[in-house]
């Protein structure tokens, strides 16, 4: 049975920053999404006291004073995400970067017990080398795995890692203890639609009839089915209804080298991104532009350089998205190499409208979707018209003023000369 | 003594993490440069050498003079590799009470110990204190002109 493992950096944006700042440990932090104006990030100690997502001027100010609020330090994730995911290539094979901080592992081969060793050997060299704490959850598919790494996070005394045999009675119990919507690429609207035919927790859904749910729902969700019963047949690209993230990536048919051709691929992504990102009604925070040299030919020269930006403002407008993703690709970009992949991953998914979609999401949203996308739309044909900039998003919630707000922010520690961490002798 | 300047190559352009400079083969000593020189057979990477494990290594800027008795003076670029376990008489980077501390990893009559290198700074005890080493230092660079990066 050949074993898949996810990795998921812990409080990833936090631990970033805790990395460099030990006064940070063990406190209520949360990271800011740009102009500061909501939590996409928060410590354990944060968790009981606000809300994901929530605004930060809505919150109280007796909780206000004994939280640490950051502005979002994009460079700085970006760039220890790089070297997470460095260390896991040079210790594991078959490494997918799902997204900034979680990626499938290839644990094929490994017997139980030298899996176990091995997992803890690699939470070892990533929290020592980096400062970030990882979590991986093991089995014999996508689906499981991300269950495992889920329970390998939240039990205490799991040590970080969790291994789910699809055969067990143990992982039967636990399924029924899920949710469909806790599964991957389970949405509340979906839910709530497996819900109307009987199947409202994951171990139903294990148990339906594949050929059933093909025929009512998708072939996707049929492949879902398999997976829980411990089958691989879901590759990452197929997966459905991000909510993290939308990860564009594509190899080329042939090696390119000229900017011209490979900047017109990544704007396609930034294209399909962004139509994604419409689609489920979701903007962007920030988006990490990757290329990569094939590393299938380590006879020539490598180079996988990944830079993390953030967008102007959450943002599902093309132009802003192609933008920053051109300004990363002018950044990273080098002549001298042969490149056979570029990538787009738009992520700090938040609402359209400023507000957390309801888990359970009923016609009413679907309406509510509709007409955002009919706005986006003509948004879109006036910005055009008449300039970017012309109409932007707005909302009772934001705060007043267009300027970017970062007041919070934290030092480039590993990207910028004037701002490496500096050492009392 | 005249210093003879022989230039041996010409430095590479490129973006990438390499920096290939042909460096003569012996150390030149303000002598006369040796008859081996001729044989050199491939671009000598200083990066590769200094930085083995890009992934766990990170800069830091190092801040006063405790330290000067083994060469590192304020203002010094340390290079900090994370994911090396420290040893006893080792230059480390230490995360004290939230604040990041150059010194020599030691002991006293048994006891784990900071350091200095330099006799007008007390060693720093470091059981009872909230600490754990970040890193050990594996070099430190000083520029001696002024004229360049630093």
């Amino acid at each position: 049975m050949a074993l898949i493992g996810l990795s998921d950096a812990n409080n990833f944006y936090v631990s970033c920053e805790r990395s460099f700042n030990s006064a940070l440990d063990g406190r209520p932090v949360g990271v800011l999404s740009n102009n500061d104006g909501c939590i996409i990030a928060r410590s354990n100690e944060l968790k009981p006291l606000v809300d994901m997502g929530a605004a930060v001027h809505l919150i109280p100010s007796h909780i206000r004073k004994k939280i640490v609020l950051l502005s979002s330090n994009y460079p700085l994730y970006g760039d220890m995400s790089r070297r997470v995911n460095a260390l896991y290539r040079d210790n594991s094979a078959g490494v997918i970067e799902y997204s900034i901080d979680e990626s499938f592992l290839d644990f094929d081969g490994f017997t139980r017990i030298q899996l176990e060793d091995h997992v803890q050997v690699l939470r070892q060299l990533v929290g020592r080398g980096t400062g970030i704490p990882i979590s991986i959850g093991v089995s014999s598919s996508k689906v499981l795995a991300k269950v495992a790494t889920k329970i390998a996070k939240k039990v205490p005394g799991s040590n970080g890692f969790m291994y789910l045999d699809p055969g067990a009675t143990s992982t039967t119990r636990l399924l029924e203890q899920l949710a469909p919507s806790d599964l991957w690429g389970i949405s509340g609207r979906l839910e709530s639609r497996l819900r109307d035919v009987g199947i409202s927790n994951a171990l139903s859904l294990r148990e339906a009839c594949p050929r059933r749910i093909r025929k009512h729902f998708s072939v996707v969700l049929e492949r879902l089915v398999h997976e829980l019963r411990g089958t691989s047949c879901i590759s990452v690209d197929e997966m459905e209804h991000p909510r993290k993230n939308i990860m564009t990536s594509r190899t080329f048919g042939r090696e390119l080298t000229c900017p011209f051709a490979i900047r017109e691929a990544l704007r396609r992504h930034a294209f399909r991104g962004a139509e994604k990102l419409r689609r489920q009604g979701s903007c962007a925070c920030a988006v990490v532009v990757s290329l990569g040299t094939n590393r299938h030919k380590p006879e020539l020269p490598q180079y996988h350089p990944s830079l993390m930006l953030q967008l102007p403002e959450p943002t599902n407008d093309v132009r802003l998205i192609s933008e920053t993703v051109n300004r990363g690709f002018k950044q990273i970009f080098s002549s001298n190499y042969r490149y056979q992949r570029a990538g787009v991953m738009l992520t700090d998914l938040v609402a359209s409208e400023s507000k957390q979609n309801d888990l359970l999401d009923t016609e009413q949203d679907e309406r509510r979707r509709e007409r955002n996308d009919r706005l986006m739309g003509a948004v879109d044909s006036i910005n055009t018209k008449f300039g970017r900039g012309s109409v932007l998003l707005g909302g009772a919630s934001k705060q007043a003023g267009w300027q970017i707000r970062a007041a919070h922010l934290t030092p480039r520690y590993t990207t910028n000369w004037a701002e490496i961490p500096v050492a009392k002798t | 003594m005249s210093l003879t300047v022989i230039p041996i190559g010409q430095l590479q352009d490129n973006d990438s993490l390499d920096l290939c400079i042909p460096l003569a083969l012996c150390r030149v000593s303000a002598g006369f440069p040796s008859p081996a020189d001729d044989h050199m057979e491939k671009d000598l990477n200083i990066l590769r050498q200094l930085v083995p494990r890009p992934s766990t290594t990170f800069f830091v800027r190092a801040s006063g003079d405790s330290m000067v008795n083994t060469g590192i003076y304020d203002g010094d670029l340390l290079i900090v590799d994370r994911s090396m376990e420290a040893q006893f008489g080792e230059v480390v980077v230490v995360s004290l009470n939230g604040e990041m501390t150059v010194k020599t990893l030691g002991k006293i009559k048994g006891e784990p110990y900071l350091i200095p290198q330099n006799k007008r700074y007390p060693p720093l005890p470091l059981r009872g204190h909230e600490c754990h080493v970040w890193g050990v230092v594996t070099y430190n660079i000083k520029a001696q002109s002024s004229r360049v990066w630093h």
